[in-house]
């Protein structure tokens, strides 16, 4: 079986953003880029499965500008056999998202398709179940335990009322949650190595020339209200005398 | 004229207050109608929903094996019934972020995910960057799908509506993907989602035992319990008390906190409670930068002292 492991490059998740100042976007200028975190529990996963001898190839694909080589390289430098970037210079929305992943699920033919939850820079938490539906295939989301059971996934989620679980027969869409795993760190052997490991890649057009549905247009960033300033104080009896003029304790 | 489809939430027994949250904002929208569709057998939970003022009609759809639950069997019914409408909203619950994109791409459209602020029907605001940037984003779309961020609205409260309830069975059950359980955390304590006050731990805390000191604290002001991540990957609660960008999003009237130090992911969390108490023993932790009340001290000593003086 073939893994097929959906990676997103975006800001760290250390990086403190800021809003431009003219309201245009997020100051993203030599800030440090990484592979979405869910996403790399995502490779982690595949990687652990084929460790297993339950797959036997982990592919990444990430769509992104030409800079996204540098995370399906650190993909590769976890594990990962080879990777496919689908190249756009502008930023693709989850329904193009979904629609181009669906194309390369046509050439690869995964039995598996894992990728993280949302990414942490428009939390979106979108393209999963857009291309479980378009694949016409079950989706697990919010994965916190996978296991191979009766030739499907029984896939522990994390939901509001604590963990469901769910059955779903392969192939399927997992989205991974926090808790899956603790991905493993890079060596800088397998830097070396993940360098001349195949690294595919397709120009967007050419790949998905006619992609369904219209972008949400975005007029305006601003920085959140902040909190205002609160005070300190220095003892619990005056802690207590605050909530207590508050109305909040009794 | 705007005309608006809602996806109700439940656990077979109660109607979520998430609904009424969406209720709210849909409202806001000042469209010509609200419809309500629910998935279950149990009409009494329909009737629960045609009691708030404003909703015009309830679809109840009754489903068999559990799967009221699961996002690809309920989906296309309701993308289908969302065709006669403008907007089709759900909340941003787990169950809402599991079947509304769903219900978007069958309808061709991008989801509006988190709407916090509304400011016409087709323009809205929404966090990124777990809250450190909020957009204004505009669609006209045929059908505007979109997740309500809960903790951005208060609960529609109304009484005296008398909706219709229609009654039909779910025709879209997807075989590929059964129930097999829902494993939560029976607790009497308040739910950590509707709360007017909640108490957390973080990884200050420092063990599994050591909660114990505070669910007392909860318990003695009538608090849910909430914590942080590194508290729930540790292992000293479950995952259902995971409070932030990734956990639950909440708006409790007090906050309360003891040994968490105020990650970004975090705070994303609990920017709309009303008053927010930090009690860290380094007084540069990054959570008295947003805390309204701050108290540097052991959480060991002075959760006893509160304890014996509240
Ligand atoms: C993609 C992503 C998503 C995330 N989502 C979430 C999320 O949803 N929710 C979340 O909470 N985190 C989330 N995190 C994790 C977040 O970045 C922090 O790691 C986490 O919040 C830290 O938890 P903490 O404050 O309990 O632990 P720490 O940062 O370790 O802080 C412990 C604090 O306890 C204090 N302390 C220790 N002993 C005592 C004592 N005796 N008395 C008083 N104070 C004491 C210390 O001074 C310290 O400030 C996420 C991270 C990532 C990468």
């Amino acid at each position: 079986m073939k893994i097929l492991v959906a990676i997103k490059r975006v800001v760290d998740y250390n990086v403190r953003v800021q809003v431009k100042p003219d309201g245009s976007g997020v100051a993203t200028d030599g800030v440090k880029m990484s592979i979405n975190p869910f996403d790399e529990i995502a490779i982690e996963e595949a990687l652990r499965i084929k460790e297993q001898g339950k797959a036997d190839e982990v592919v990444v694909v990430t769509i992104g500008t030409n800079d996204s080589q540098q995370q399906l390289r650190t993909a590769m430098a976890m594990g990962a056999d080879r990777a496919i970037l689908v190249e756009s210079d502008v930023a693709v929305q989850p329904l193009q998202a979904a629609q181009v992943l669906l194309k390369v699920i046509e050439q690869e033919s995964p039995g598996l398709v894992i990728t993280g939850k949302q990414a942490i820079d428009d939390d979106n938490n979108q393209t999963p179940q857009m291309l479980a539906t378009l694949w016409n295939r079950p989706q697990a989301t919010f994965a916190s335990k996978i296991e191979f059971v009766d030739g499907g996934l029984q896939v522990t989620r994390e939901v509001d009322a604590g963990l469901e679980t769910i059955q779903v027969e392969l192939p399927a869409v997992v989205s991974t949650d926090l808790r899956l795993n603790e991905p493993r760190f890079v060596k800088l052997p397998d830097i070396m190595k993940a360098k001349r490991k195949p690294l595919d890649v397709k120009a967007i057009g050419e790949l998905a020339p006619d992609l369904q549905g219209k972008a949400i247009e975005v007029t305006q960033h601003e920085a959140p209200q902040p909190r205002q300033k609160g005070i300190m104080v220095e003892t619990v009896d005056e802690l207590i005398e605050i909530l207590k003029d508050k109305g909040l304790v009794s | 004229m705007s005309k608006v489809l809602i996806l109700a939430e439940h656990n077979g027994n109660a109607i979520n207050q998430s609904t009424a949250k969406v209720l709210a904002a849909a409202k806001q929208l000042n469209p010509e109608a609200i419809d309500v569709m629910l998935f279950t057998g149990n009409t009494g939970l329909a009737t629960q929903i045609a009691g708030h003022e404003g909703v015009n009609q309830v679809f109840c759809v009754a489903c068999e094996d559990n799967h009221d639950q699961l996002a690809a069997s309920i989906a296309p019914t309701l993308a289908d019934k969302g065709k006669e409408y403008t907007h089709v909203w759900g909340p941003s619950t787990t169950f809402g972020k599991d079947v509304m994109p769903r219900v978007a791409a069958l309808l061709g459209v991008n989801q509006v995910s988190d709407v916090m602020e509304i400011i016409d029907a087709h323009t809205f605001k929404r966090p990124i960057y777990a809250g450190n940037a909020i957009i204004t984003v505009n669609t006209d779309t045929a059908q505007i799908v979109a997740t309500v961020r809960t903790a951005s609205f208060s609960a529609d409260k109304t009484t005296g509506g008398s909706a219709s309830v229609e009654e039909s069975t779910l025709n879209t059950a997807a075989n590929h993907t059964s129930f097999v359980k829902l494993s939560s955390g029976d607790s009497d304590r308040p739910d950590l989602q509707t709360a007017d006050k909640v108490i957390s731990g973080g990884r200050g805390v420092g063990s599994e035992e050591n909660f114990a000191i505070v669910y007392q604290l909860a318990d003695k002001i009538g608090a849910a319990t909430g914590a942080s991540r590194a508290a729930v990957d540790a292992g000293y609660v479950p995952n259902d008390m995971q409070v932030g960008q990734t956990g639950k999003i909440i708006a409790p009237d007090l906050y309360m906190c003891f040994g968490i130090s105020g990650a970004i992911q975090h705070l994303t969390g609990i920017k709309d409670a009303g008053t927010i108490v930090a009690i860290n023993k380094d007084g540069d932790a990054p959570i008295f930068e947003v805390a309204d009340v701050g108290l540097v001290g052991d959480l060991f000593k002075i959760i006893p002292e509160m304890m014996e003086k509240l």
